[in-house]
């Protein structure tokens, strides 16, 4: 990237981080809107960053075994659906704590993803294909720029689609009557635990499913290193975008420009700390709650039942 | 029948601890069938990390050394969690008070006496850590923020910050592979009780874990604490200053985490750099929960974590276990003892029925009846329902 970005001067911080951009904020995208889910039923899963490390070493063992890269998502996807299975049927047991489980199933799942991991260091597992849209021009940092890979369309097509499926279906409307009040989902008959668990299932799935765009995509190898607190992260990206899944995707690029902004701007000889842009939305986020909230009011467009602090 | 009453107050800690290790059991059950599945001995595996993590003099002290960082980062939890609040930013406490004792070190000249020097690192990873938890409780009070969510978003700051800081402005330029800030000479180090490789991290881990039961269970702010934690509307009702101690408890368990992170710097890694950002803090959340926020019951879950951590490398040698072994059991006995905390409801039940019978089974023994010829048999089949 940086050879292409010396090959058209300044304008390849825009294009590399375009690219860059893309590429950083899939794996955003795909956990903030599962969690968004999970979150709009009452519940918080802290445990997705174990999720994204076993959906990223599951897809890539299965691609490496069968040699198909789809079959590698599939398995990242069933991984995901298992671990958010775990989570919603402990949660829904009496007394038990979801911030802790969450925290524990982390663990877990980061340990286990290296344990399984460990054979799969070395070898080199079929990526997913990459869409090239950029092949009209002849500008080499172009195409780079614009090789979309499947992943990131799927993003942008579920994100307009969950916001729909939330706001206009009956499917979205019971999700969100089960995290706004859940007597009043009780009261009209619907079974609030099982919700939660369709919703923490489904979570847990996209979450696998971005899991398996780092191992098979973006670095594209099985790494200890590979998710670098992404999981986490994205819980963050979800209390800066409301719980509004199409928030999520604009926060997911802004995510993605301040993780690979860095990386552009070093290329073009402009020296800026990676880290502190990595910490960048935490803070930005932590500010708009500083002039937002009261303590009469909470964060605009918080689940109700989302007891946080129980 | 004497005896009974004396043995009434302990029923319900015995209960808990019941549930708990039937819990500890069901979780070696799952490790033992996982490793069976990876074809590993279960028998072979258990029996070492049992020598891995208490069988010898080496390995004891190796387990106490890391469970010093797991009692303070508990507290972190544990301590806010009297007061109501859910903290889980223990981890950028930890990390910013390694930082901060670095910084001192930093400034201070290499020949400045070793005792004076380390009080100065040891209260600047306090004081950062103290500040950094407090400005979670502080958006809480003032901005109703809640602070579960403003102590992970102010974990990714303080993590960023932590790498900047060491990476970048602090950097040694000497340390060319593994970026550090200067190191810290050796007599300005934490050092080791007498006799042993264990450093007085435990000693302070200890102490923090006692001097809190005292405060949470025998002084008036702690009561006080409590009474927030438990019903806040009371607390308002009766005059309490509740802003100023949910400020507090936070402040204390900050302070107990970010004296974690000056210590594994002045004690085991010499300087501030990455190997400091290891999970000590969010393990320590969790021991917080298993130990049911309880500042004594932080002490033995600690050393039993310290022992498993330290027992990884020892199944690495035997049994060709991945170091990655060990989380896997980690993750399964959180997992599965936070889960068990639904039957906790029902032990707890059943003690404080058995206690009951308990008393009034005394309470019948004390009055000189009548008719009882023996009292006892029957009133003591009653209380064995």
């Amino acid at each position: 990237m940086s050879d292409a970005a010396q090959g058209i001067g300044l304008w390849g911080v825009p294009l590399a981080m375009l690219g860059g951009m893309i590429r950083a904020s899939t794996p955003y995208l795909f956990v903030s809107l599962g969690e968004t889910l999970t979150e709009k039923s009452g519940r918080v899963n802290l445990g997705l960053e174990g999720t994204l490390l076993m959906g990223a070493v599951s897809a890539y063992g299965a691609a490496y075994y069968t040699g198909s890269p789809w079959l590698g998502v599939a398995a990242a996807a069933g991984c995901g659906l298992a671990f958010g299975a775990l989570h919603a049927l402990l949660c829904a047991r009496p007394r038990v704590n979801h911030i802790a489980v969450g925290i524990a199933l982390m663990l877990f799942g980061t340990g286990l993803s290296f344990y399984l991991g460990k054979p799969l260091i070395q070898p080199q597992a079929p990526q997913l294909p990459a869409l090239p849209l950029g092949d009209f021009s002849e500008q080499p940092a172009v195409r780079d720029a614009l090789r979309v890979n499947p992943l990131f369309i799927l993003g942008v097509v579920l994100a307009p689609l969950l916001a729909w499926v939330l706001k206009s279906t009956r499917v979205g409307l019971v999700l969100r009557l089960v995290g706004e009040n859940v007597d009043a989902a009780r009261a009209l008959g619907y079974p609030e635990n099982r919700i939660r668990l369709y919703a923490t299932m489904l979570g847990g799935l996209l979450s696998g499913i971005g899991g398996s765009f780092l191992s098979l995509v973006y670095p594209g190898v099985w790494s200890e290193g590979l998710s670098s607190g992404q999981g986490l992260i994205a819980v963050a990206l979800v209390i800066f975008a409301r719980w509004q899944p199409m928030s999520c995707f604009y926060a997911s690029l802004l995510y993605g420009a301040a993780g690979s902004m860095g990386g552009a701007l070093q290329s073009a000889g402009v020296s800026v700390s990676h880290h502190l842009l990595a910490g960048a939305p935490a803070a930005l986020t932590l500010l708009i709650m500083l002039f937002t909230c009261s303590p009469d009011r909470a964060a605009q467009g918080q689940p109700r039942e989302l007891s946080v602090g129980s | 029948m004497t005896r009974a009453p004396l043995l009434a107050p302990l029923l319900s800690p015995l209960c808990l601890l019941g549930v708990q290790l039937g819990a500890a059991a069901v979780a070696l059950f799952l490790f033992a069938i996982f490793l069976a599945f990876v074809g590993a001995s279960p028998l072979g595996v258990f029996g070492d990390m049992w020598s891995g993590a208490f069988g010898s003099s080496f390995s004891l002290q190796n387990s106490l050394s890391r469970a010093a960082p797991l009692m303070l980062t508990a507290l972190c939890t544990a301590l806010p969690a009297r007061a109501g609040l859910v903290i889980i930013g223990n981890e950028a406490a930890l990390l910013l008070g390694g930082l901060g004792a670095a910084m001192v070190a930093m400034l201070l000249p290499p020949t400045a006496a070793g005792v004076p020097a380390l009080c100065a690192m040891l209260s600047a990873g306090l004081v950062a850590g103290a500040l950094w938890i407090a400005l979670s409780g502080a958006l809480r009070q003032h901005r109703g923020i809640n602070e579960t969510i403003s102590s992970l978003l102010l974990f990714y700051v303080g993590l960023s910050l932590f790498r900047h800081l060491v990476e970048g402005p602090l950097r040694d330029p000497a340390s060319l592979n593994k970026p550090s800030t200067p190191p810290i000479p050796d007599a300005h180090m934490l050092g080791t009780l007498a006799g042993t490789d264990v450093h007085y991290g435990i000693v302070f881990g200890l102490v923090a874990c006692a001097l809190s039961y005292v405060l949470m269970e025998r002084t008036g702010f702690g009561f006080a604490a409590r009474v927030v934690g438990g019903n806040l509307k009371t607390a308002r009702l009766i005059g309490l200053p509740v802003s100023a101690l949910c400020l507090g408890v936070c402040a204390l368990g900050g302070a107990a985490a970010g004296l974690a992170g000056a210590i594994e710097v002045t004690a085991v890694h010499g300087s501030a750099n990455a190997t400091l950002y290891a999970g000590l803090g969010f393990s320590g959340i969790l021991v917080a929960f298993v130990a049911r926020q309880h500042p004594l019951a932080i002490v033995p879950v600690a050393v039993l974590l310290g022992g498993i951590q330290a027992s990884g490398g020892l199944l690495q040698r035997r049994h060709g276990l991945p170091d990655a072994a060990v989380e896997v059991f980690k993750g399964l006995l959180f997992i599965v003892i936070l889960a068990s905390e639904t039957y906790v409801g029902v032990a707890l039940a059943w003690a404080e029925r058995k206690s009951a019978a308990w008393r009034a089974q005394a309470a019948a023994a004390a009055q000189p009846l009548p008719a009882a010829a023996e009292p006892a048999p029957t009133l003591g089949v009653g209380g064995a329902e």
